[in-house]
Order: C-alpha cells, then structure tokens, then sequence
C-alpha cells in the first residue's frame, strides 16, 4: 500500500462550505449509466441499509449482504434514546454550528473537523427525510416534533421515538431498502456472512462469503464494495452489543490492507444493569436519557449494607452533581463512567455483587407524577423489572458502565473510502466522526448521514473513471485464492478437536480486556494484556473444540471465525492503547491524569489519527499518523465542571 | 428486472394465487375478504335467528297467535306482491347468507390448515383463545346439522309425525313430545349460542368496526345476544316437552 | 435451580425431528432464558455433542430475533416479554419445560430452533414502506401530526418482526404483524397516498404465506410489544374500503 493513499481529502475551503464545494468537485455517474455499476454493501444496519437505498434508488445495482436472517435486525435496532439535529426547534441556541462543536469537544479533540461539520449539517436533512419515511417520532400536542437533552450538551436538540428510537430508524431505512428490493435494484443475500475482501490491482474488487445455513462458500464481485459492518465491542465479551455483532468484516480487510484507525477508543456507556452472574452473556443498557431525570448516587460511607430507602438524603453522595455543577448527572458518557468506577472500587458499590452505583427516578417520579415518567421511560422501566426483578418505580435502579461502542474502526478519507481505493467503511464500522468519545444520540446520526448523504453523493468519484469496465469475473483466481483461504481456514477449526468450547475462549479473552484494557489502561496492564492474548489465541487454534459440519447451520462454526479475530483484533487494540501516551476520551490511561483524577489529555505529541497497518501474521503493525488540525474547535481541556 | 417478491422465501402458497381476474373474482380470493363476507353474512343470520325466536315465542301465547304469524309471513307484502313472494325473497337472501357463509367457512379452514401442516408437538396453553372461538367450526357444523333436521321435522314435515302444513301449533308440540328431540333442539341451540358468543363480537374485527370508546360493547353486545338467543330458543323446547300447553 | 429441558432437536428442514431430554442443573434465578441455552450448549459441547441451534443476537427484546414456543406459548408464560428476557425466576425449581420452534408452513425449519422468517420481509417488500427517496423530504415540521396519532402509530411500529403472532395463532395467521406494519404507515399523514395500494398489496402477499385470522387473540397475548388487535380491524377496514375505493377521487376533501 503506498502512503498516497493515506490522505484525507478534506477540501480546502471555509468549513462551512466544504461540503458544497466538494459535492460539486467531485465526478459524477448520469442517471443512465448508475446501472452499469455494481455496488456490494455489507451490514443491514442503519448505515447500510440507507447506503444500500439509497444507492438503489440512485439506479445502481446493489448487492446487500447480511449475516442476519432479516435487514430488520442489524444492532442499531437496539439504540433507545435518541438522534441528535441542528434543529433549534427548542429556540436555545442551538445551531449547525454549535452540534459541531459539542461533538469535537466531546470527542476530546480527535476526530476530523470537517467531517464533523458536516455530520452536523446533514442531520437536519436526517430528521426530514425520517419523518418524510414515517418514522414517528415523538411529537408535541400540537402536532409538532419534540425534544429531548442528552449527556455533553446544553441544549435540547435529541429526537426520539420513546425508547426504541434506533429501531425506528432502522425500520424506515429497512422500509426504504424493502422497496429497493422490491423494484429489483438491490438483491439481499441474507444469512450470509462475509468472510474476506478481495482485492485486485490494488482496488476492492469484491467479498467472499459463507452462506450460514448451507455453508457454501461464495464470492460477490462489484465495482465498489461497502462495510458498515458496526463496532467491535464484543472484543469484550461482556458488552451491550448483540452477540452476533463482531470486527470480521473490518478485521478481514485490515489483513488485506484497509488501515484501522484508533482501536484503542472504546466507549464505555455509564447507564447499563450490573452482571448479576457468571452466567452473564451480554449486559443490557438503559438508555442514557435516563440521567435526564435521574439521580446518580451511591451511599457516602462505604460497605454501607442498608437498602436504599434507609439511606437518609444527608448520608447519600450525588458524586456527579457534587463534582460536575454544571453538567451534573449530564456530563458526557466517559467522565460519567470513570466517575462510576471510582465509586464502586472506593467499595461504594450498591447491590448484591456491590458492583453498581444508584440511578434514581424516584425524586423524578414524586416531581413529575409517575404518568410524564411513565411517558418518557416506560419500556426502560419494565425492562429493568424483567431483568433484575426489582420495580424501579419503588427502589432506585442500579447502573454500572459496560462497553457500548467503539470509535475507531476502519481508516476513511473524508469521501468515506479507506486506503484501499473501492472500500467504502460506513457508520460505526469507520473511525471518522466520534474522536475518543462519542455523544449520546450521535451514533444514529453518523450512521444515517453516511448511509443516505454521504456514500450516494461520494462514490461517483470513484466510479465514474470506472464506466465501461466490468466487474473482475468471480473466477478470476483473486477470488479463488480468496475462497481457498476462506474453505481452509473453516477446514482448520473443525478440525482441531480440542476440548475447549468458542464461548469459553472468548470470555477468556473478555476478562483479558476489561481487566487490562478496560476502564482504565496503564503500561503495566496493557503489557500484560499483550503477553496473555497471543496465549490465548494459540491455545485457540490448540484446543477449540467445534462440533458438527460446514455443510449446514453451525453456529458454533460462525462464533469461532469471530473469536479468531477477535483474538487478533485484541492485540491491535491493546498496542493502540499502549502507544497512545495520554488519556482523552474514553481511552484513559492511569500514568495521565490530573491529581483529581481527570484525563489528561496530549495535544502537542498525540493530536493525530493513529492508523495500523497489517504487515503479515508474525510482523508487527505498522503505525501511521494522520495529523488533526483545529482551526475552528480550539482545543481547551474538556470541563464539564 | 422487477423481481417477484415471494420468490426468496421457501415457504408454500397456501392461498389461490393471485391473477388477473373479474373485481369479484379477486376480491373473494382474498382472505380478509372472505372474512368480512362472513361478517356480512352473519349479520344477516343474527337478525333471522333474532327474528325467528321472536316469531317462535308466540308459541306460548296460544294456538292462533301462532299459527296466524306463519300466515302472516306466507301473506307478507300482499297486496302489492302475490302471496309468499316475499317471504321467498327473503329466504333466497337468507340461503345465499348461509351458502356464503359456509362456503368461506369451509375454504378458510382450508387454507389454515395449509397454513399449519405440522402442528405443535407439545400441548398449547392457549392464554387469550375461548372455547368458543377454537370451537367454531365444531359449533358451525353441529347448527348444520341441526338445521337440516329442523327443516325435515317442522318445514317439510318428513320426520314429523303426522305433520300438518300450516298449523305450527300442532306440528311444534308433535316434535316436542318426543324427549330426544327436545334435547336434541336444547343442545343445537347451546351450540348456536356457543357459535354467536364468539361470532356477533368477532363480526366487528372483520368488518373493521373498532373505536376504543364503544370496543367494550362490542363484547358486552355478543354476550347479551347470544344469552338471549338462547334463552328463547332453549325455552321453546324445554316447556314444551315439560308439559307447558298455553 | 434445577430444571429438565425438552427440547426439539432436528437436524435440517427435511428431518424429521424429536424432543430431546436434557437436566441441566445448577440454574441461577437471574438467569435469562437464553442463557440457560448457553450453559445447556457449553454443556453438550463438552460431552462432544453439537449444541442446540437457536436464533438471537440483541439479548434485550428487540431485535427480534429469538423464537421460542416455551411449554405451549410463544416467548414463554410471561405477558409482553420476548424470550431473550424472560428470566428463570420466572420458573419453578425443578419444573419441566418444553421449547419447540415456531411452527408455520411460512415459517419452515432450519434447524432444532430455528426457522426461516422472511415470508415477512415478503410482506414489508410488498409495500410496507413510504415511497420517500433520499433527498426528496420536506422540512420535518410542515406537517403536524397530532400527537394522538403519532403514538397510536408508534403502538404499531412497536412491532419486532419475531413471528410470535404467527407462532401463537392457531392458524398461522400472520395478521398481526401485517397489520402493525400498515397501520403504522397508514395512521401517519406521510402515508396517505400510498394508503389504499399499500393495504391492497401486503395483504395479498400476507395471504400467499399464512393462514387467516379467526379473532382469537392469541396474537395479542403473546406479543412481546403487547400490540393490539384493533390494529387488524383497521386493517381489514382499510382493505375492504380500499377495494371499493375510486382512487381518482382521494386527493379530494369530500
């Protein structure tokens, strides 16, 4: 890969207009010959399945690959609070302008610029295109959308559908790809995991994939191939990620050559019900508006074995309002998560396992009556019951941060497009807009504004020098070679009989993670992590123990091929950690911080995107750095005091 | 290149597939459809039973009240219709009700059935099913049956001892001498019951008549009409064969 | 807790299938239902027998992915909960439960647990959707929704996809979900002019795959989203009045 390609193709331009200037810079595709262009999108989520729409409804042939038995079920289904926009319907002073600059601030200053003004300028045309869709937001007695505030801003600027808000939006993009299908302009494969990328002469030229319920091995070529395959959370195990979600797709074309960008910001979510066993598979989060109207508390004496309503007013400790006046229990997700963590290690914990920290509605509920309670949280709050069985109305719910999302991903220009010219990484999957930390409400936005805005406006500058060439024929030998390595390495998992579960493996490397690379990250921990992980992953390819066939519906085939990557996608990320000398976002590492234990953050040596190179199984990465520069959002230290 | 959407999925066509056909034709292909004529249709059936044990109850005003309904109803819309043309205008729509609405019946069961060809290993536990509603074609079948009996004993007078055309009275109190048939008249007209509790309020989620401010009434309305159908009609033959002789 | 599974095992969508005995002990009451499954499998794995295939991803009641008809109910006895959140306590200590997969003609076998669910996706390509292309939408205020109307809307967007009503349906009916999907749609102002063709289009190709709806309710119940079967009378209003429809005329007020 030559470093030409490392280049971010941000216009030049006030930054206002680069957007426009740049729609207009780039060649475009006439309407009569979009159909002449193959366009593979992998991942149904709310990236996807816009990007796959919308392309469609542009008139280009479309091949959507899911590993989902319907586009409906892609992850984003599951975001509860909101989708932030430069509306100002509230009239407090919101603007295009001030979204931006929440979300680099709230990025703690590593994310690009321009990429996310423009974020902030295509989610007003998000909220109209939804509503145009049918997605029914929440709305005023007078017909008329409604607001709510979410955590790192000060303004109500957070659109919501109760609390199933990304469900909403994914089923108006699901609705709009639906059509698409319909008129025969995208194909669904579904049920069809993409294992590999195929690269030719340099350029993305297609994917192998493994059908989950035959097992058959098939390649898709197309003049362009899309990811937007979402975040890598459950390189934790323990997170609020689905259980299918993985890094394979991300991870398969960073060993082909697209650069990962900042693995080592995850994102921490403050709000999620405590593991209540070992049993544990997956946490659940409660959404983030919560803190909206909830107090956060834990007893101010520690190993205080009282019940919560015998803890008088005087002897309870509101840490985040106490500490952050301003912000209160609004600061964003990371301060609010290590605010958590040091409560709970203090052995302020509350609950059985004194593994959480109290989250109460109950002063909400006398303020405003249980029915506007009801109203704003009402499914949050019978999921709560049915998961730990307590009524949230009576005893306050009990909350400890999980891992929620991840910020880096695959390395994209502003187009979209990685290093590897004809890879487009959408939503979650790219590292672009979040920086270390991302904004509540702001995940479903990216998503969005790739899917329908960007991609569709960007990837005719890739294409249109292509016309008139067809996609590289399926066997061509860069797709036999691919579905050859793609054949073996299953052949190889079912053959090493040994006599450790998948599930076990990864919670192994789970424990490895959250311990080292977890909440808070030091040289120390992060060594350790990067001894145990290449452990870990030879014992795997040792003694995995996977039963049944390739030729039919395995899911233990499928969990395996994730955990593989995962056991080297983990390495990645502990080596990202370890090189990033400084604390910002939700990356904090303990020898950088303030004496009141804040992240301190290094603009002078780490202001820069840090993208790994693949060099081969038993070469290290290799680093390169993209500088950020400020012009607008000037760098302060993040204060929410 | 418009693609068919069906053809990804394995699953069977349980239902007549749709072509190019007379309005009539495709819309009674549609289940929904068949639905909403079985609601029509039972409307129309509500109002006969409702009408006719209403006629029938002048049994126990006496022997003329009775036999003079039936007269009347032979000499309805005279002068201006000639004898027994309404009445005859009316039973066509009252046979074209029961056609249909057995018809669909029969062809609905049908394709639920395809719907389901293997059915659940283990037992259901059914939480919102009645009795009633899973015993709908039990309860149909069965007023069926009755029926055509009914018609042969006091219609047509074949199973009728000693059947009198015209004299109501007579032929009503034969029939209900014989203690069999009385319990034969109680049980179909349970069934009948049975079969209205759950028609008269399922008749509305077909047609499509729902508003959450009269939704409670409509449960209220099947109830009461299928206690008060029953209640006549069980009473008719359960005095009768009790010796009650007005 | 100690419990004895029974659950139906079958190799592919042409076997022909059987229930399984399984005692798994040493059950935690906070235990989700899937989780059960996961230490059932972690267990079989180890005794080198494959372990028992079954659909799920969110774990949190919204994806709607997981399908289970648990000892004769869809999504199991507790009302308004998706299987991936019913929770062991929920059970008797010692009971035995019986899990069987959805069973429709539209639904067909995969494996042990798992069906095959897109004669649904069917019904959405149909017409369940607002024709909006990107790009083309208004600024989202110019038309008000009455607030009454948006949440009746949200009521029946609510909807997960996961096949309970169908499964709970004693004919397979999949009126339920069609109906949520279109009502949804056709309660909104943004829906009104594809009402009449939308309703025509997802019932037809509803009634290609599954059964028709004798208004039991079973639906209903066991929705995990709880969603009503007002919405089918809406629906079967929506249809017969669609048929009659002279379509010219729906741009004008009266």
């Amino acid at each position: 890969m030559t470093e030409a390609n490392f280049e971010s193709h941000v216009p030049a331009g006030p930054i206002e207009e680069k957007w426009d200037h740049h729609k207009f810079d780039v060649k475009l595709v006439n309407p009569a010959n979009r159909r002449k262009f193959r366009v593979i999108v992998v991942g149904s989520g709310l990236a996807g399945a816009s990007a796959a729409a919308t392309l469609g409804e542009l008139g280009y042939e479309v091949t959507m690959i899911t590993f989902h038995d319907s586009p409906r079920r892609a992850h984003s289904i599951a975001a509860q609070g909101g989708i932030n926009a430069a509306k100002n319907y509230r009239n407090d002073g919101d603007s295009v302008y001030r979204l931006f600059y929440d979300t680099v601030k709230g990025g703690d200053y590593r994310s690009r610029e321009a990429n996310v003004y423009r974020l902030a300028q295509l989610s007003v045309n998000i909220i109209d295109q939804c509503v145009a869709q049918g997605v029914p937001f929440a709305r005023e007695y007078g017909g008329l959308l409604d607001n709510r505030s979410f955590g790192g801003a000060q303004v109500s600027r957070t659109f919501y559908a109760r609390g199933q808000t990304g469900q909403q939006l994914l089923l108006g993009a699901y609705q709009a790809l639906a059509r698409q299908i319909h008129l025969g302009n995208v194909t669904l494969h579904e049920r069809t995991e993409m294992l590999d990328l195929v690269i030719k002469d340099g350029k993305a030229v297609g994917v192998v994939t493994r059908n989950l319920v035959s097992g058959a091995v098939r390649s898709f070529s197309g003049h362009a191939v899309v990811l937007a395959t979402g975040g890598y959370s459950n390189v934790f195990f323990l997170s609020t990620n689905a259980k299918n979600s993985n890094v394979t797709a991300i991870w398969r074309a960073h060993k082909r050559g697209a650069y990962l960008a900042n693995p080592c910001f995850t994102q921490i979510h403050p709000t999620c019900i405590p593991a209540s066993d070992d049993f544990q598979s997956k946490l659940t989060l409660m959404s983030e508006s919560l803190r909206n109207d909830g107090q956060i508390w834990v007893p101010a004496q520690t190993d205080d074995p009282r019940s919560a309503d015998q803890i008088p007013e005087t002897e309870r400790d509101y840490y985040l309002e106490r500490r952050y006046p301003a912000f209160g229990n609004l600061v964003p997700r990371d301060v609010a998560s290590r605010a958590s963590k040091k409560e709970v290690d203090a052995g302020r914990g509350v609950g059985p396992l004194k593994n959480g920290v109290y989250l109460d509605l109950t002063g909400a509920i006398s303020r405003l009556g249980r029915d506007v309670i009801d109203e704003r949280y009402d499914n949050l709050m019978q999921m709560y019951e049915r998961i730990t069985g307590e009524d949230p109305y009576k005893q306050p719910m009990r909350i400890y941060p999980a891992v929620h999302y991840t910020m880096g991903g695959s390395w994209v220009d502003y187009n979209l497009m990685s290093n590897v010219p004809g890879l487009y990484v959408l939503g979650e999957a790219n590292f672009s807009d979040h920086g270390a930390n991302r904004l509540g409400a702001s995940a479903l936005m990216q998503g969005l504004a790739d899917g329908y805005f960007v991609l569709p406006a960007t990837i005719g500058d890739y294409l249109a020098p292509l016309l008139g060439s067809d996609p590289v024929p399926t066997d061509d030998p860069v797709f036999t070679q691919s579905e050859a390595d793609v054949t073996d390495q299953v052949r190889q998992m079912l053959s090493v009989k040994g006599t450790r579960s998948v599930d076990w493996f990864h919670r192994e490397l789970g424990k490895i993670m959250w311990e080292h690379c977890g909440m808070a990250r030091s040289r120390e921990s992060l060594e350790k992590a990067l001894a145990e992980i290449p452990a870990l992953r030879e014992e795997f390819w040792r003694n995995v123990r996977v039963l049944g066939e390739n030729e039919s519906f395995n899911q233990s085939l499928e969990k395996a091929g994730r955990v593989a990557d995962f056991l080297e996608f983990g390495e990645l990320l502990c080596l990202d950690a370890l090189q990033r000398e400084e604390s910002c976002g939700g990356h904090f590492r303990l020898e950088h911080q303030t004496e009141d234990g804040e992240a301190m953050r290094d603009d002078d040596n780490f202001s820069y995107v840090g993208a790994w190179e693949y060099k081969g199984a038993d070469t290290a990465p290799e680093l390169h750095k993209e500088p950020l520069e400020f012009e607008y959002a000037h760098p302060t230290q993040r204060s929410y005091k | 290149m418009t693609k068919v959407a069906g053809e990804l999925t394995d699953a069977p066509n349980v239902n007549v597939p749709r072509r190019k056909a007379p309005f009539i034709v495709t819309f009674y292909r549609s289940a929904v459809a068949k639905k909403w004529l079985m609601a029509v249709s039972g409307i129309i059936l509500l109002g006969y039973v409702l009408a006719h044990m209403v006629g029938n109850l002048k049994v126990f005003l006496g022997k003329d009240e009775i036999n003079e309904y039936a007269d009347w109803l032979r000499r309805l819309g005279e002068p201006a219709f000639p004898r027994e043309v309404v009445l005859w205008g009316m039973r066509t729509v009252l046979i074209a009700a029961f056609v249909i609405h057995i018809v669909a019946a029969y062809q609905l069961t049908m394709i639920n059935r395809r719907a389901r060809p293997t059915q659940y290993k283990s037992p259901r536990d059914y939480a919102a099913a009645s009795f009633a509603s899973r015993t709908m074609r039990w309860t149909g079948v069965i007023v069926l049956l009755f029926l055509i009996f009914h018609l042969l004993d006091l219609t047509f007078g074949t199973v009728n001892p000693g059947y009198v055309g015209g004299n109501v009275y007579r032929n009503l109190i034969a029939s209900f001498d014989r203690v069999p048939v009385a319990v034969a008249y109680i049980v179909a007209n349970l069934a009948l019951g049975i079969h209205i509790f759950h028609g008269a309020w399922s008749m509305f989620q077909s047609l499509g008549f729902n508003n959450p401010r009269y939704n409670p009434w409509r449960r209220t309305f099947a109830i009461g009409f299928a206690g008060l159908i029953t209640t006549g009609n069980v009473a008719i033959p359960l005095l009768i064969t009790a010796g009650v002789r007005p | 807790m100690k419990v004895t599974l029974n659950v139906w095992r079958q190799g592919g969508p042409s076997d022909s299938g059987a229930f399984q005995i399984y005692e798994v002990d040493d059950v935690s009451p906070d235990m989700s239902f899937l989780e059960l499954f996961d230490v059932l499998n972690e267990r079989l794995i180890t005794k080198g027998e494959e372990p028992v295939a079954f659909d799920h991803d969110c774990r949190e009641g919204i994806c709607g992915s997981c399908s289970m008809m648990i000892n004769g109910r869809a999504h199991g006895p507790e009302r308004g909960t998706a299987t991936c959140q019913l929770h062991m306590r929920k059970f008797e200590d010692g009971a035995t439960i019986t899990v069987e997969p959805w069973r429709a003609a539209a639904f067909p076998i995969i494996k042990d647990l798992c069906v095959d669910r897109s004669a649904f996706d069917r019904i959405i390509e149909s017409g369940g959707y607002i024709t909006a292309p990107t790009g083309t939408a208004q600024e989202a205020n110019l038309t008000p929704v009455p607030k009454e109307v948006a949440d009746a809307a949200m009521d029946a967007a609510a909807c997960i996809g996961c096949g309970a009503c169908v499964a709970a349906c004693p004919n397979s009916a999949a009126q339920l979900f069609t109906a949520a999907k279109i009502e949804h749609l056709n309660l909104l102002p943004q829906g009104q002019p594809e009402r009449w063709s939308r309703v025509v289009a997802m019932v037809d190709e509803m009634e290609r795959f599954f059964g028709s709806c004798t208004n039991h309710g079973e639906c209903e119940s066991a929705c995990p989203k709880e969603i009503s079967i007002d919405f089918i009378a809406l629906m079967n209003r929506d249809y017969i009045r669609a048929q009659f429809k002279q379509r010219r005329l729906t741009g004008q007020k009266s």
